[in-house]
């Protein structure tokens, strides 16, 4: 992934982030291992999405939407590679929630803790239907549209995700 | 993307990128009952082109025989239009000789049961000039033993009477002339009376007293009075019973189909013959006459056949 881009202030003043060359693919990689490592010691670390939150942080970060839905596109083509699901499950969701992310850091602040919770916790919300509705209408798999546990993963992933995006604010170019 | 605005590049970017997507899932994805998704996507897709496709060709194609390349479809047209005229004609031959086969055949049996009677075959090869004669000439005359007053039959009944002959021809006055007649009597009640022709269809029956009992459908028959038929020949039905000042008048519809003759037997004498009957062993004895309408079954001649010179 090429981390450097445009520096580009919008009308709104918002800031683009820049990061150091390798950041991004090292975090998608070390998110992604994490995700089918962890779960293998910590049955608990299921509900846990690294790379959903590697998609959400970056395009909040980069603001570009074209840049985000395509990091979301990789992130989610790999996630689905190292899954048994379909490769393009992940991927169609992760590619709207890059966009997204990138659309809306282009127009909002979301630098503050409660305004990433609450992002993160939609953007979670919003994956978990995408996937949903590409199992039910291409795969014909009858998943739950939300259950307790989706619920609780959904607070887990947002509140991990606010801790998560503290620390990879450290990994901006000053 | 160079056409598209820069604010929906992204969009359609995304658009893009989910559809590659979809589209790859749609391949991985394998029904159990419709093969792989995006198989059964691409058949859904293409079908209806297909279909519509085939439509407007066939469309085309039936347009282009049926009302653009019709240079042979003429000709052929014609072609099939002469020779079905061709198959007419044959067909109309064909069905004439086997009339005529079926008629000859029903003579000749008939003279080979009468093998003892002296009887010649003739056909009818003219008829009266006269629209009010009921008249017909023969292809036989006296070079083949015809005499006048010689009986003329069919298998079927009675047709008339020689009234001329000539060497190779000869003229037979039919029954239905109004000059015509012949003895005969009712089949079952033996009630005589001659009949004679009308100058119609129908000949009349009229020396039946008002007291005799005659009903429509019986059988007249030669009564071998007249000296010129043998006796119980099929002469006619009875189709028509009114009683009258002192006869009834009765109307009997000929046996032989006199209008329509094509060929006749000529019964080469005027002696007394004796209806046979087939016997299954042979006899020749029987005198039962047949019935009205039904051909002649057999003819005995008494007497050995007189040759005229």
């Amino acid at each position: 992934m090429n981390d450097t881009f445009d520096l580009r202030i919008s009308e709104s003043h918002i800031e683009v982030h820049k990061f150091h060359g390798g950041t991004i693919l090292l975090c998608v990689i070390f998110a992604l291992v994490l995700q089918a490592f962890l779960p293998v010691y910590i049955t608990k670390a299921s509900v846990l999405d690294l790379p959903l939150l590697i998609t959400i942080y970056f395009g909040l970060s980069r603001r570009n939407p074209s840049t985000g839905l395509l990091l979301g596109t990789f992130i989610g083509l790999l996630q689905d590679s190292l899954s048994k699901t379909p490769i393009g499950l992940f991927g169609i969701a992760k590619t709207v929630i890059g966009y997204l992310a990138s659309s809306i850091g282009a127009r909002l602040d979301t630098e503050h803790p409660l305004a990433r919770f609450a992002l993160t916790a939609a953007f979670f919300a919003l994956h978990q239907g995408i996937v949903v509705l590409v199992q039910k209408l291409l795969l014909a798999q009858h998943q739950p549209w939300f259950t307790t546990r989706l619920f609780v993963a959904c607070i887990v992933n947002a509140i991990l995700g606010v801790f998560l995006y503290h620390f990879l604010d450290r990994l901006r170019k000053s | 993307m160079a056409g598209i605005p820069s604010r929906h590049r992204s969009l359609f970017l995304l658009a893009l990128v989910v559809l590659l997507q979809v589209l790859m899932l749609a391949v991985q994805i394998k029904r159990d009952t419709q093969g792989r998704l995006i198989r059964m996507w691409t058949v859904s897709a293409v079908s209806p082109v297909e279909r519509s496709g085939a439509w407007g060709i066939g469309k085309f194609r039936d347009a282009w025989r049926h009302y653009f390349a019709l240079s042979d479809t003429a000709r052929q047209n014609e072609e099939l239009i002469r020779e079905n005229g061709q198959l007419k004609l044959e067909i109309t031959q064909l069905q004439s000789k086997s009339a005529e086969a079926d008629r000859l055949a029903s003579l000749l049996n008939f003279k080979q049961k009468q093998a003892k009677v002296p009887m010649v075959l003739a056909r009818v090869i003219g008829a009266s000039a006269d629209a009010n004669s009921a008249v017909v000439y023969l292809d036989q005359g006296t070079h083949e033993g015809i005499r006048k007053n010689m009986g003329v039959i069919t298998p079927e009944g009675v047709v008339g009477k020689v009234i001329e002959s000539y060497p190779n021809t000869c003229q037979v006055l039919l029954l239905t002339d109004r000059d015509g007649g012949v003895g005969a009597m009712i089949a079952d009640s033996r009630i005589h009376s001659p009949v004679v022709g009308t100058g119609g269809p129908l000949l009349d029956m009229n020396h039946v007293g008002n007291d005799d009992e005659v009903a429509v459908g019986q059988r007249v028959v030669t009564s071998g009075m007249d000296r010129i038929f043998p006796k119980d020949l099929p002469v006619g039905t009875v189709s028509q019973v009114k009683p009258g000042a002192s006869f009834k008048q009765i109307r009997v519809r000929p046996s032989a189909n006199i209008e329509r003759l094509e060929e006749v037997i000529v019964l080469l004498t005027t002696d007394p013959l004796t209806l046979k009957q087939d016997a299954p062993a042979g006899g020749n004895a029987a005198v039962t006459p047949p019935a009205s309408g039904q051909p002649i079954s057999g003819l005995t001649n008494t007497k050995p056949a007189e040759k005229h010179p």
